[in-house]
Parts: structure tokens; sequence; C-alpha cells
């Protein structure tokens, strides 16, 4: 495994728990900076549960609870005193069925961030929504209607305005939860392709179970089964040569 | 053949029996407002719209002073009325998962079915006796009683229509949960929050019997917040038991005036409602 690249964020012994359901079991994965880090897996494995410890939202959930450190920039986010809001504002979320907000148009959508934290002062808010859509790759198909709903674009237009909304935040990883199950195999290929530009800026981790996509754009991959980390790896090596059989046997879809 | 024939027939039958049950309940509603169009209409004019009622013996008069007061109740009302409800609904639907906010719910639901005379007697007990005279503000009480609950409970119903994925969105952006409420949450359920205010009011516009024992009624203009005012409701009431057929007349006009008032309210709020986007229409 490569150790040049610093890891930007990491999981050490993670554990989480949906009350007496133990849904991660000492999950330890890097995600290293300028990179795009896959999780994958069979349903029900915790790959969604797990990329939601990663700003906390996992505990957004009745009676959800974590062990063990999730680490940013070598600071635990789930340490004494740290503000699992001002966590969210630095690690970035785009989920799986595109949700902009309704009552918003597509300018505002870019802008609510800025907006509903507070962040706005001082700063030119139409230049950082225009630059969050060009790197979402969707200011040149909006760019005359930025004032119409932002529910009125297509599915796929949804999930790169969502993109482009977190992205309006400068967070420095943005995080993925199988951003492209509700989308058409062209506004896949957007994402996709939006995906590996993301990363010369932001760490980038995705969940998917479309294990094509991993192996298309992950540089690092994550295979989890029944909660726990079978094999993590470059993704060339877990797709190519995996060390566990239980990996093998999941990419050549003998089961999950 | 032979029992797609008899499926037609059934399915025929059901739709004409659902149309006549639909006919059967609209009759009511349809000869209400006949009636009080055809004895009403004919009594409406400026002055009966604007004049007070005349003196024992001599002209009609108007209804200039229970118009009024209909509508001083109604605004006081919703002046109180409507904030504390809306705040309650958000807060029962979104910080409402605990044995506190069980025991509101059931408390505002046994209010929302509660008798609306008892409300004017305790108001009357409460507020009346206590300050020595009938008010305004006494009725409005006693209405808000009614309106409170109602409200609650739409803008309960409105905001538990919002999805979760848009308090994620909000949540994730790393928005504090009282702003996503605020300007997430309310904003998505805004249309279902109008109708439901605008429901209430046109029903407690119509309210008489918490008003009898709280703001008394009489044949004059606003006098101020601590003296008895008039409402539709009450000269209706009133008119009726009058023996003259000119007064019974005027309450006629009375009730035609009421109805357009909540018709136009009703009419008023499916027009806000269409056509916006958002939840809990």
């Amino acid at each position: 495994m490569q150790s040049d690249q610093a890891a930007k964020m990491s999981s050490l012994g993670l554990s989480a728990w949906y009350d007496q359901k133990q849904a991660l079991d000492n999950v330890t994965i890097q995600m290293r900076t300028n990179s795009i880090t896959a999780i994958i897996g069979p349903s029900g494995c915790g790959k969604s549960t797990y990329i939601r410890t990663l700003n906390r939202m996992h505990e957004l959930i009745p009676r959800a609870t974590v062990t063990g450190q999730v680490l940013l920039d070598k600071e635990d986010i789930y340490g004494p005193g740290v503000d699992p809001v001002m966590i969210r504002r630095r690690v970035g979320m785009v989920f799986q069925k595109p949700n902009p907000f309704p009552t918003m148009s597509i300018y505002d959508n870019v802008a609510a961030g800025l907006k509903l934290t507070g962040m706005k002062r001082g700063r030119n808010l139409d230049d950082i929504v225009k630059s969050s859509l060009e790197q979402a790759g969707l200011w040149d198909e909006v760019k005359d209607d930025l004032k119409k709903p932002g529910t009125s674009v297509s599915g796929g237009q949804q999930q790169r305005l969502c993109i482009a909304r977190a992205i309006a935040l400068q967070p420095e990883v943005i995080l993925m939860d199988e951003p492209c199950s509700a989308l058409d195999p062209v506004a896949t290929a957007k994402i996709e392709g939006l995906m590996t530009t993301l990363k010369e800026k932001y760490t980038v981790v995705v969940v998917t179970h479309n294990m094509q996509q991993a192996s298309r754009v992950a540089d690092y991959t994550a295979f989890l089964y029944l909660g726990k980390l079978i094999e993590y790896d470059e993704t060339t090596r877990i797709f190519e040569n995996p060390k566990q059989d239980l990996t093998e046997r999941y990419i050549t879809g003998k089961f999950g | 053949m032979n029992s797609y024939r008899l499926r037609r027939f059934k399915d025929r039958l059901f739709s004409i029996l659902g149309l006549l049950c639909v006919i059967i309940a609209v009759i009511p509603l349809g000869s209400i407002l006949l009636e009080v169009i055809v004895r009403g209409a004919p009594v409406i004019n400026w002055n009966f719209l604007t004049q007070t009622p005349g003196a024992e013996g001599q002209s009609v008069g108007g209804i200039g002073p229970s118009i009024q007061g209909t509508l001083i109740l109604i605004g006081l009302t919703s002046l109180f009325g409507i904030p504390i409800g809306i705040m309650s609904g958000v807060f029962l639907a979104e910080y409402g998962h605990n044995k506190f906010a069980s025991l509101m719910r059931l408390f505002n639901d046994v209010l929302t079915e509660f008798p609306s005379i008892v409300a004017g007697v305790t108001v009357f007990l409460a507020v009346v006796l206590y300050f020595g005279h009938f008010s305004p503000l006494a009725g409005s009480i006693a209405l808000s009683f009614i309106l409170i609950p109602i409200v609650a409970r739409t803008t309960e119903e409105s905001i538990k229509l919002v999805p979760n994925s848009l308090r994620e969105a909000s949540a994730a952006l790393g928005v504090r949960r009282w702003r996503t409420t605020v300007s997430i949450v309310i904003q998505a359920a805004k249309a279902g929050l109008i109708t439901g205010s605008l429901l209430a009011v046109a029903r407690i516009a119509g309210e008489t019997a918490p008003l009898i024992m709280t703001v008394l009624g009489n044949s004059y203009f606003f006098q101020g917040f601590g003296q008895p005012i008039d409402a539709l409701p009450l000269r209706i009431w009133r008119d009726a038991l009058q023996p003259y057929p000119d007064i019974q007349a005027a309450g006629w006009g009375a009730a035609f005036v009421l109805i357009a008032v909540v018709l136009t309210i009703n009419i008023g709020v499916r027009l806000v409602a269409r056509g916006r986007h958002g939840f809990g229409r």
C-alpha cells in the first residue's frame, strides 16, 4: 500500500449500533488526501452506516451510537468538546436520492449552506454560486435558469446541484452515499467524471453497490461484509488480485 | 363474456351508489346555502352592512357592529392563537419524541373535541368574573381554546409530511437544528400551515356558544377592550328569537354575511394552496 499520500481522514476501530443492533464492527480505513476511496459490499453490510459516521450524521438517528475514533487531520471528530455541526461544515455529503430544497431556486440551493450557517458574511455569493456550479459541471446548463426551483431540473442535474450545494461550503472531504443509484447511465457517467475532477481539490469517499463504478473511479477500495472490514487496498489490487477469498467471491459475483 | 358483463354491471352499480351518497351528503349544504341566499340576500345593502341596529319599534337598521365585532374577535384571536398554535405544532412534530409531548398531544386532541360552550363558561369564570366585565379579550381567549388545538394539529401533520431527506440535507451542510426547522422545514410546510390556520379562523368565525358568556353582544360599535361587543353569530341568534318578521329578515341577512365570510376564507384557502410547491397542502 502506498504511504506517500497522507491520510486526510481515517477511522480507527470504529463500531456503530442502532439501539442494540450492531451495524459496524471495528472498522479501520484510511482515506487519503486528494484520492477517491470507494466503500463496497452487499446490501446491509454497513457501508451507508459507515459513511454516515464520517460526518456524524449517524447519531441523528434516535438511539444510534458509535464507538472508536474518526480522525480528520489527526483530530478525533468524536472527541470531547467537538461540535458535530462544525464537522459537517468541513465534511460535505451527497445523498442517494437527489434532495435539493424544493422551496428554493437553483441559486438559493447552492447558497443555502452559506446563508443558513451564517458564513456568507463578507463574501460574494454570486461568485461562490457560479464557481460551485462550474465545479459541479452544471453552470452551462442552468446559468439562465438560476431563479427556477431546484426541483425543476432533471434527476441527474438535481444530483449535480446537490454536489454544487456541498462544494459551496468549501469542505475538505466530500462523502457520497450511492450518488448514482437513482440515476440513468448517462447521468451516472457525468457524476463519475465529476468525481475524478473533484478529487483534485477534495478528498472523496463514495459508497457504491456498483462494483464497476468502484473499479472505474476509485483509487482505493474497502470491502465491507456484515459490518466488518474484509479487505482494503488499492482498487486495482482489490479487483485484480484480492487477498481474501470472500472479496474475490464478491467481486466475481458469486454472492451479494 | 357473461362474467365480463356481470363485472361491468357491478362496477356501474357501485359508481351510481357512490354518486347517490355524494348527492345525499351535499343536499343539506345546498339547501342551507339556498335558504340563506334566498332569505338573506334581499336585505343586503350598504346601510344594512354599516349601520347600527335600530331602536325597539323603529326601523330595523343594520348589522355594522356585528361585522366589526366578528372581525375584531377573529383578528385578536388570530394574533395570539395562530403563533401559539403553530409553535406548538412545530414542537410536537420536530421535538415531540418524548412522554411530555405525547401527553401534550393527548390534551390537544381532547381540547379539539371539547364542547365549545365549556370554553365559554371557563373563560366567564376565570376572566369575565375576575375583571368584572364582558370584553373582546375574554371572547378571544375563549375562541383561542378552539383555534389553538386545530392549528397545532394541522401544523404538526403538515410538518410531518416534510420528507426527512430535507432535514438530512440541511444537517449535512452543517446547519444548526433550529435553523433547519425555521428555514427548511417550516418553509417547505408553509402552504399547509396557511391552510390550517385559515380553516381554523373560518371555524371560529361561526362559533356562537363561547361568545355568549364572554362578549355578551350589544347594539353598538366597538367601545373599548373592556366593554361588551357584538358578533355575527350572536346577532343571528338574537334576531332569530325575535317575533318580528323584519328583525328575523335582518337575522337572515347576518347569516348570509357570515356564510359569505366563511366561504370566502375556505375558497381563499384552496386558491392559496393550489399552485404552490410544498408539502401538506
